[in-house]
């Protein structure tokens, strides 16, 4: 799925990482604890969370998560900005919940890790 | 090819810089990515234990032709029951810890999980030297 639909989907607004809406991606994973982030062996796919801190982008950084979607309209600080620019990732947020975007992803093709 | 970095025990904000830094080195040396994921993911729970229970810390990393070695000391409380901390799902993390998205008993059984070798030396009330090797075959 490309990432503009992915956004599109969840009504997004993206906040970093505009360049990297024409890729596609295969995978999601949906976690707020990014101790099972963490054990996600695949690389490549995309982070759905609820935890909206600098955690969560050094996470999806060491996991090789490029894409990153924060649902429930938590608030992104601009360092969490700055570090996922200076890591090319791309944010999303949402304002639906995590089980909502990640119910309408997985329904529009979007697969899960396991 | 040798680097050492300071570790602030509480310091959430730097959390995860070492990590990033040594990713960075490894992708600049060609090593595949999978590896580079098992590396960073390693150092990167080792790193956030030291700032989530620990004092201070010192990451000691050592990157050679066959593999990488990293050596994590710190000064802190130290692990009174390895048995206990190498058990998924057993964690010690204050609350603070647990709003970082960390502290569920699952660090220490990652880091296993992902090295080729990994030891751990700990006193109590003085601290913990984790090593951690990972071969790039």
């Amino acid at each position: 799925m490309v990432l503009q639909e992915v956004c599109n989907l969840v009504n997004g607004e993206v906040l970093c990482g505009h360049s990297r809406l024409k890729e596609s991606v295969e995978f999601a994973f949906s976690s707020d604890l990014m101790s099972d982030v963490l054990t996600v062996k695949k690389e490549h796919f995309l982070l759905i969370t609820g935890l909206a801190n600098s955690q969560s982008i050094r996470t999806a950084e060491m996991s090789d998560a490029p894409y990153i979607l924060i649902c429930r309209g938590k608030t992104v600080t601009p360092d969490m900005v700055e570090l996922a620019s200076e890591n090319g990732i791309l944010i999303i947020v949402s304002k639906f919940s995590m089980f909502k975007c990640s119910g309408i992803l997985y329904s529009a093709g979007l697969k899960a890790v396991y | 090819m040798k680097f050492q970095y300071s570790v602030e025990g509480g310091d959430f904000t730097m959390a995860g810089h070492a990590s990033s830094q040594v990713k960075k080195s490894l992708k600049q040396l060609g090593i595949d990515s999978s590896i580079i994921k098992r590396v960073v993911v390693a150092l990167y729970e080792a790193e956030v234990n030291i700032v989530a229970h620990a004092y201070r810390g010192v990451i000691d990393v050592d990157i050679e032709s066959a593999g990488i070695k990293l050596k994590l000391t710190d000064e802190g409380p130290g692990i009174p029951d390895i048995e206990k901390a190498m058990t998924k799902g057993f964690s010690t993390a204050s609350a603070a810890v647990r709003e970082m998205g960390f502290g569920a008993g699952m660090g220490l059984p990652n880091i296993r999980d992902n090295s080729d070798r990994f030891t751990i030396d700990t006193v109590v009330n003085k601290g913990t030297v984790l090593s951690i090797e990972i071969d790039f075959k």
